[in-house]
């Protein structure tokens, strides 16, 4: 999508942006890009989607310079997942959003000196292997009468609460998350998620990397949803470049898509079920997870990391075996299914752990931006798939699972529904690939017309979407990913208080959040 | 059953008090049909302690998954002892570093560590711990793991295959194989710096950690020499 930004006066921008959500129905906040626009100073681009007709708009916002800080007032009250949005603006380029309750560093650590993504930003390589001191405030910039800056300390705790850090060691995170967990009794009160612990400035490196080089990262990030992060991140060069892609392309993409959402299902219902205790689920998804890495890796030959989209096609031609793999593949592994339901997903202690359990209506999830599977169990009807087709999802026959019990439970099984229809666009798609070219040839030296653009896909875990701000040049000006698990992350806290402590590892094995893709 | 010499590098095998009446005695019970063995603790105990590696969980990324899948069906390191995997670094022999470390995590992974028992060991898998791998120019990618931590196997990759980590685990298991447990100074600390829990980073480089080597003041002639060199090596290549 090509972004043509609306753009308010300072003074009436909180206004604005409440019409927007109130009067136009803009209730999803999509993502919250922070970019240094070099002489214009400081600013975010807002991407906000009406969830009735699927319409998107972008705002764009310079800050304003105020005793020398760059201010933006917050939209926190307006949609609840800008709280972690804009800390990670602060974090990266030191933009205060005033009246946000909670400005301190998300990502980095609080002794770390600059805001990278500042265009003057030097990076050093030093480093300290002693723990930072860690504010017990959180800092709420505001304006006073004069139009001058204040700030006042908004204490995260009480003097006599318990308070837990879960991680960033912990085998139940899915990597390297902290959740500092303000408990009563067995009781969760609040959750302040620590992110960072694996934040390895892809965003930054991208910015002196020409476009071809880019790519090699976006594998990295949640290495389940290889094909699908690098499929956004080509999709919005192809898009902005103008690509035309042939029927084949389309099709190989669209199946490798599917299976590589195979792959990452089947891992979150083995882990799933591991978080639980249920060791032999774990076993046997995994087992099954070799079969689908099998069919991919004879042609893209890799195990996680496929590298194999590339701008203007593919990295290769499919396999000759392949579309007998795949079929086999497809009939293997409908009644595999089954039988993770049979020795989980049906047992009644699977039941008893995952109902009722982290809990969020559906108004909840479009506030805080949960998308994917998570939001789906809500009855949120966000699949990226079905509002804004890619490639040949919109020619392909499935149907967008929803659920309407707003709890674990319900994230599982969107989960082992979602596999039958992964298969389906599967079976309908392999015996049909047209002849034709795997690669539409480029110029050697890739170069995007100026402008900005945001293009995203459905990933295993939710919506995950580039946004790239081009100059024209060989390399980008600004690229920013929409994780698909922050906004998770932000959720977790409403979705956990009130709850039990032993609820928070399922809450978290069942809304299927993968710590290098949020933390970049 | 044969009789095993006992080999141990500081003591000879002749100067063992009364070897002969020794081996009579193993003489006279294999006759008797008994089964013995003569051989060294160490040995044992090695060979006990290298098939039982326990790891810590420590993934950070992408390796991590391997990891998994290493410890899964079809790949099954318990088949070489390595099944089980702590979360606790008190009950761990190895730390298993599978991913990218960054500057906020690097205060953890010292500490984690540190917190484990001696005799200890690391496993760096992947580019990311090796090097900073793809992240390398990053400005919060620790540029591998060995700055921090003291690193016994390298099993490169991104990410490696299960069999190259089965592979770098075997490697590993040699390295236990033919260490000393009794007798003479266990692998890395004296017996004075293990009671005062001196980090293997500390002994290997002293306190401050690893410092560059850095050369100053290299003498012109030293320059022209050796570019003079080069360009005459390239003279006989070329020759050739």
């Amino acid at each position: 999508m090509k972004l043509n930004h609306l753009v308010f006066d300072f003074d009436k921008f909180a206004q604005e942006m409440q019409n927007l959500k109130d009067k136009k129905h803009f209730d999803f906040l999509v993502t919250i890009v922070g970019e240094d626009f070099g002489e214009e100073g400081l600013g975010c681009v807002y991407i906000l989607e009406n969830t009735e007709n699927h319409e998107r708009c972008s705002v764009k916002m310079l800050a304003k310079v105020i005793d020398g800080e760059s201010v933006i007032p917050t939209v926190i009250n307006i949609w609840k997942g800008a709280d972690l949005l804009e800390r990670e603006c602060f974090d990266f380029l030191g933009i205060k959003f005033l009246g946000h309750p909670d400005m301190r560093r998300l990502f980095l650590r609080n002794d770390f000196k600059g805001y990278p993504l500042r265009k003057d930003f030097k990076a050093s390589d030093e480093y300290s292997l002693d723990d930072d001191d860690e504010p017990d405030y959180g800092i709420e910039y505001s304006l006073d009468r004069d139009g001058h800056l204040q700030q006042k300390e908004n204490k995260l705790f009480t003097s006599d609460d318990y308070v837990i850090n879960i991680g960033p060691q912990h085998p139940s995170t899915h990597g390297v998350l902290r959740l500092q967990t303000v408990l009563n009794g067995e009781t969760v009160k609040r959750i302040y998620p620590h992110l960072g612990y694996i934040h390895r400035g892809i965003e930054k490196m991208w910015e002196s990397m020409t476009y071809p080089q880019t790519l090699a990262l976006t594998d990295r990030l949640n290495y389940l949803c290889a094909m699908q992060q690098r499929h956004a991140l080509v999709g919005v060069i192809e898009e902005a470049m103008e690509v035309e892609l042939t029927d084949r392309i389309h099709y190989i993409r669209t199946i490798m898509d599917e299976l590589q959402r195979l792959d990452s299902h089947l891992l979150f219902t083995s882990c799933c079920a591991q978080d639980l205790g249920a060791l032999t689920a774990f076993l046997y998804g995994m087992r099954d997870r070799e079969h689908v890495l099998n069919v991919m890796e004879e042609t893209t030959g890799g195990r996680l990391i496929q590298n194999y989209y590339r701008i203007g096609g593919l990295q290769d031609d499919i396999d000759p075996n392949f579309v007998n793999n795949v079929k086999e593949l497809c009939k293997y592994l409908r009644p595999m299914i089954k039988e993770y339901m049979d020795v989980f997903g049906d047992n009644i202690i699977a039941h008893n752990r995952l109902e009722n359990v982290g809990p969020m209506s559906l108004a909840d999830c479009i506030n805080y931006g949960v998308t994917g599977p998570a939001g789906r169990a809500s009855g949120w009807k966000n699949d990226v798939r079905k509002n804004h087709p890619y490639d040949m999802y919109d020619k392909v026959n499935f149907e967008q699972i929803t659920f309407d019990t707003c709890d674990s439970m319900g994230r599982y099984l969107v989960h082992i529904n979602e596999m039958y229809q992964s298969l389906d666009i599967i079976e309908q798609l392999i015996d049909n690939i047209p002849e034709g070219d795997f690669y539409v040839k480029q110029k050697p030296i890739i170069k995007v017309p100026e402008g900005q653009w945001y293009f995203s896909v459905e990933g295993a875990a939710g919506e995950f979407g580039v946004y790239l701000d081009s100059n024209g040049d060989k390399s980008p000006y600004r690229m920013k990913m929409r994780p698909m698990g922050l906004s998770l992350v932000g959720a977790l806290d409403p979705m956990l208080r009130g709850q039990k402590i032993a609820d928070l590892v399922t809450t978290g094995a069942a809304i299927d959040i993968v710590i290098p893709d949020i933390d970049r | 059953m044969e009789v095993r010499k006992p080999k141990i590098k500081s003591l000879p095998y002749d100067e063992f008090k009364d070897n002969e009446s020794l081996e009579k005695i193993v003489d006279e019970l294999h006759e008797g049909g008994v089964n013995v063995v003569t051989g060294n603790l160490d040995s044992l105990i090695n060979w006990g302690r290298s098939n039982s590696l326990w790891s810590l969980t420590f993934a950070t990324s992408c390796c991590g998954i391997e990891f998994m899948a290493c410890g899964c069906s079809r790949y099954d390191f318990s088949r070489f002892g390595f099944e089980v995997t702590r979360n606790s670094p008190r009950q761990a022999d190895l730390i298993m570093c599978a991913g990218t470390i960054t500057h906020k995590m690097a205060p953890a992974l010292k500490r984690l560590y540190d917190e484990m028992a001696e005799p200890k060991y690391v496993v760096a898998v992947g580019g990311c711990a090796i090097s900073g791998g793809p992240f390398k120019q990053s400005y919060h990618v620790v540029k591998g793991i060995e700055e921090i931590v003291p690193v016994d196997v390298f099993i490169p990759g991104c990410p490696p295959r299960p069999e190259a980590i089965l592979y770098g685990m075997m490697q590993l298991q040699r390295k236990v194989k033919i260490e000393k447990f009794f007798g003479g100074a266990n692998h890395k600390q004296t017996k004075a710096e293990a009671e005062l829990g001196v980090s293997n980073e500390e002994l290997m480089y002293g306190r401050g950690g690893k410092k560059p080597i850095v050369v100053t003041e290299v003498p012109q002639e030293f320059i022209t020499e050796l570019s003079e060199n080069t360009e005459n090596n390239k003279g006989k290549e070329e020759a050739k």
